[in-house]
């Protein structure tokens, strides 16, 4: 690591082999809020060693399915294996003293510290950014939690699917005559992750400027707010509170998802202006109704949404999705499936542009890791190695790493301190 | 940035970005301008097209569309007609000076105009320039237009969420081009990183229908693993379950609604056992409740009656609780569940005002301030600047 101000675009470290092939990253934590930042930086070529421990295992390991073959187990959970690919793994107890010296030294000789502990562990631990820059000037740490380590629910903890909902999300996700629907899985989670890595290469940058580190407190629901931004300012401006409204939009119609033939088979089709309409019209054949004068315009079309709808759906009932796809587009009319989650991984697009990456893990076996939303034609990722086991990484890690002799490395073994 | 010991210097003070986007990549110029760079949006003579999308606010000075005013009011803007030689020459001469260049035009097009990534790349050879479409700069989809609920749905976010009896929905609010843009910014910024370190930019590919992929988390590894294709499930959460059980996550409080869902692990015992506690208190907790051993319980086997048993004897109680009173006490008790929140809640929240979130800011075409969330890049502790 360096501590020196660097000057913008010296070539000092020669050619790398990826872009991110010069960071040092160590992680605290578990489950997706820390180690998706930790996912984002080793996919392009990070260094990242994920501290681990025996006596409190992620909650990813341990209880949330699916798992290799429906068996649970810590080397079968795949939420694990795709948060975690192209990392190294060292398991330390850190309630050991020997255990904590050596997270020491992994921070000691990193760049970016990674946690999503309890909010208040890691400087219990001594191992916060007051303690550990002393150690190491130009070092930077983020802690994401939920609301933040400031005002009045700081420290508050909770599970990504509430706080979807205490973001604003879950309350504008369904139809406005039922309750709200839940989103999958930590939705707001992927906010935070993906402003939590903007976050880190903002503080690199900064750092690079200045010669300084610094702590950066990601709030996850402040991630959040960022995207709901547009609800915000119209209620902040009008004092509406806007809600679900199933698939429909402010302006424009048909802006719906239809069935097709088959059993769960949807499209998705929305036109949104009178051009399309007219070439909507043109591609379902000129039908009689669609010929009615009140359709011709964005507010006739709006107003006649129900009816409109109905007629969408009966042209496309009975064709196969392919088939509605092809006729629409064809005419330039938005239009796309409705993906399930077998399609996402046959979508030609999709598939054309490696969005999934195939790794083979020595337990679960071959299985697709997610790849980034972007691609770097100069510096592409570097996806290769299946999440690594427990404690996988342990010899690698102090003995070539913190340069820990071989029996040293036996005796803190077999006092615990590498549980 | 407020905070003791916050930055003097934002992380990206001095940097320059031409922002030629339209409303899919508006955000990722946004994120730039957050961290402190010169966000200059390009408009087409007359302004934004995107600038008039409803939902409208007003002002005596005019309207405009909140989406546009939530991610373009803190940039600076130039109007230029790229159909014009003379504007383009402008372009170019600026994209001389600038860091980044952040645009959204159907793939070919710049390059039709002589200003793609060939041609800046040429006379800026630092330069960062980030696309973000609907699917990406090429493959089968490149130019098929798309806008959020295709994206939602090609993306696959769709077909997760919405009542079992009725179709996929997307989030009524877009959300495929905040996604794109949110990733992009990591791919804009660790493009600037290794450019720092080799001195040569590069042009970065964002696809929107990718950017969407990380809301599916790991339904997709559901299909992958075990050959199950989850389903969108109302108000239920799915996957937690090895019996295939759903858990009701949302449930109708006497003023809305809140979120809560029985959970295994360590933390979720704890919550369940404050909840029925509060039940007990309240003198409305069951038998079967009472019984339940929770140092012993796990959920992730328990069978789907057993789980529908559970919820019933809950339901009622929940019904007689405002948020206000939900969010109190599951705090107080340890339990893990917050309030399905909606804009007022969160304008009235006192943890957003504590930390500064809202800011005002005046805004020309409307002729009057309007209020945006900001902040979110937050530095603490000491040392943070020099």
């Amino acid at each position: 690591m360096s501590t020196t101000v660097e000057e913008p675009g010296a070539a000092r470290l020669g050619e790398p082999s990826a872009a991110l092939a010069d960071l040092h990253v160590v992680e605290f934590g578990g489950f997706a809020a820390g180690p998706a930042i930790g996912k984002h930086l080793a996919d392009h070529g990070a260094e990242v060693i994920r501290v681990e421990s025996r006596l409190r295992l992620d909650g990813f390991r341990t209880n949330y399915p699916p798992y290799k073959d429906g068996q649970p187990g810590i080397e079968r959970a795949g939420m694990f294996a795709i948060t975690n690919n192209d990392k190294l793994g060292v398991t330390l107890n850190l309630k050991s003293s020997a255990g904590l010296e050596l997270a020491g030294r992994l921070i000691e000789r990193a760049d970016v510290v990674i946690e999503n502990f309890t909010p208040g562990t890691m400087e219990r631990l001594g191992l916060g950014h007051e303690a550990m820059s002393a150690r190491n000037s130009g070092l930077i740490t983020i802690s994401t939690c939920n609301q933040g380590a400031t005002g009045p629910h700081a420290h508050r903890a909770g599970f990504g699917t509430h706080l979807t909902a205490l973001s604003g999300f879950t309350h504008l996700t369904g139809w406005p005559d039922r309750s709200p629907s839940l989103l999958w899985g930590p939705f707001i989670d992927y906010i935070a992750v993906a402003y939590g890595a903007v976050a880190v290469l903002a503080a690199l940058e900064m750092r690079a400027r200045t010669g300084h580190g610094c702590h950066v407190d990601l709030s996850q629901y402040e991630a959040g707010i960022q995207l709901l931004a547009p609800v915000m300012v119209e209620h902040f401006a009008t004092a509406a509170v806007p809600t679900r409204m199933g698939n429909r939009h402010p302006a424009a119609a048909p802006h719906g998802v239809f069935p097709c033939a088959g059993v769960e088979r949807w499209c998705a089709i929305s036109v949104h202006d009178d051009a399309e309409w007219a070439r909507f019209r043109a591609a379902l054949g000129e039908p009689g109704w669609a010929r009615d004068e009140c359709l011709a315009t964005a507010a006739g079309r709006k107003a006649a949404e129900d009816d409109l709808e109905r007629r969408v759906s009966e042209w496309t009932r009975d064709r196969d999705r392919a088939e509605v796809l092809e006729i629409l587009r064809a005419a330039e009319v938005h239009a796309a499936p409705v993906n399930d989650m077998r399609d996402v991984f046959e979508d030609l697009q999709l598939v054309h542009r490696g969005a999934f990456r195939r790794l083979d893990h020595p337990v679960i076996g071959p299985h697709s890791v997610p790849s980034p939303a972007f691609i770097l034609p100069e510096t592409p990722d570097v996806i290769a190695s299946p999440a690594f086991m427990l404690g996988e990484h342990n010899r690698y890690v102090i003995c070539d790493l913190l340069g820990v002799g071989d029996d040293e490395f036996d005796a803190l073994e077999a006092e615990g301190a590498l549980q | 940035m407020a905070e003791p010991g916050a930055a003097e210097v934002a992380p990206l003070e001095g940097l320059l970005a031409l922002d030629l986007t339209g409303e899919l990549g508006w955000l990722l110029g946004k994120i730039l301008a957050d961290l402190g760079a010169t966000v200059l949006k390009i408009d087409p003579p007359g302004g934004d097209p995107g600038r008039d999308q409803p939902p409208l606010i007003h002002g005596p000075a005019g309207s405009v569309g909140a989406t546009w005013v939530a991610f373009n009011a803190c940039k600076q803007r130039l109007d230029l007609d790229l159909a014009v030689a003379g504007d383009r020459a402008r372009l170019l001469e600026l994209a001389e000076k600038a860091d980044f260049v952040l645009e959204g035009e159907a793939p070919g097009r710049l390059d039709e105009l002589g200003i793609g990534w060939a041609a800046l790349s040429q006379r800026n050879h630092g330069l960062v320039m980030t696309s973000v479409t609907p699917y990406g700069q090429d493959g089968p989809l490149a130019r098929v237009p798309a806008s959020d609920l295709e994206l939602m749905a090609s993306g696959g976010a769709a077909w997760l969420t919405g009542d079992p009896d009725r179709p996929p929905v997307r989030v009524s609010l877009p959300q495929a081009a905040a996604w794109a843009c949110v990733n992009a910014a990591v791919g804009t910024l660790i493009a600037h990183h290794h450019r720092r370190l080799v001195g040569r930019g590069q042009h970065v590919d964002a696809s929107a229908q990718c950017g969407v992929l990380p809301m599916l988390v790991h339904a997709p590894t559901f299909w992958e693993m075990a050959g199950v294709n989850p389903m969108r499930a109302g108000a239920f959460l799915v996957g937690r379950n090895v019996n295939g059980a759903t858990m009701r996550n949302i449930w109708p409080c006497r003023d809305g609604f809140v979120t809560f869902a029985i959970y295994g692990g360590s933390a979720g015992r704890l919550s369940n056992r404050g909840l029925v506690e509060w039940m007990a208190d309240k003198g409305m907790a069951s038998e079967s409740l009472l019984a339940i051993d929770w140092d012993t319980f796990e959920v992730a086997t328990m069978t789907p009656a057993e789980i529908e048993s559970m919820e019933a004897a809950i339901a009622p109680f929940f019904l007689t609780l405002t948020k206000r009173e939900f969010l109190e006490q599951t705090e107080a008790r340890r339990m893990l569940g917050y309030v399905v929140a909606t804009a007022e809640d969160i304008a009235a929240d006192p943890q957003l005002t504590a930390r500064a979130v809202w800011a005002d800011t005046y805004l020309p075409e409307l002729g009057k301030a309007v209020r945006l969330p900001v902040g979110w890049f937050r530095l603490a502790g000491p040392k943070a600047t020099r």
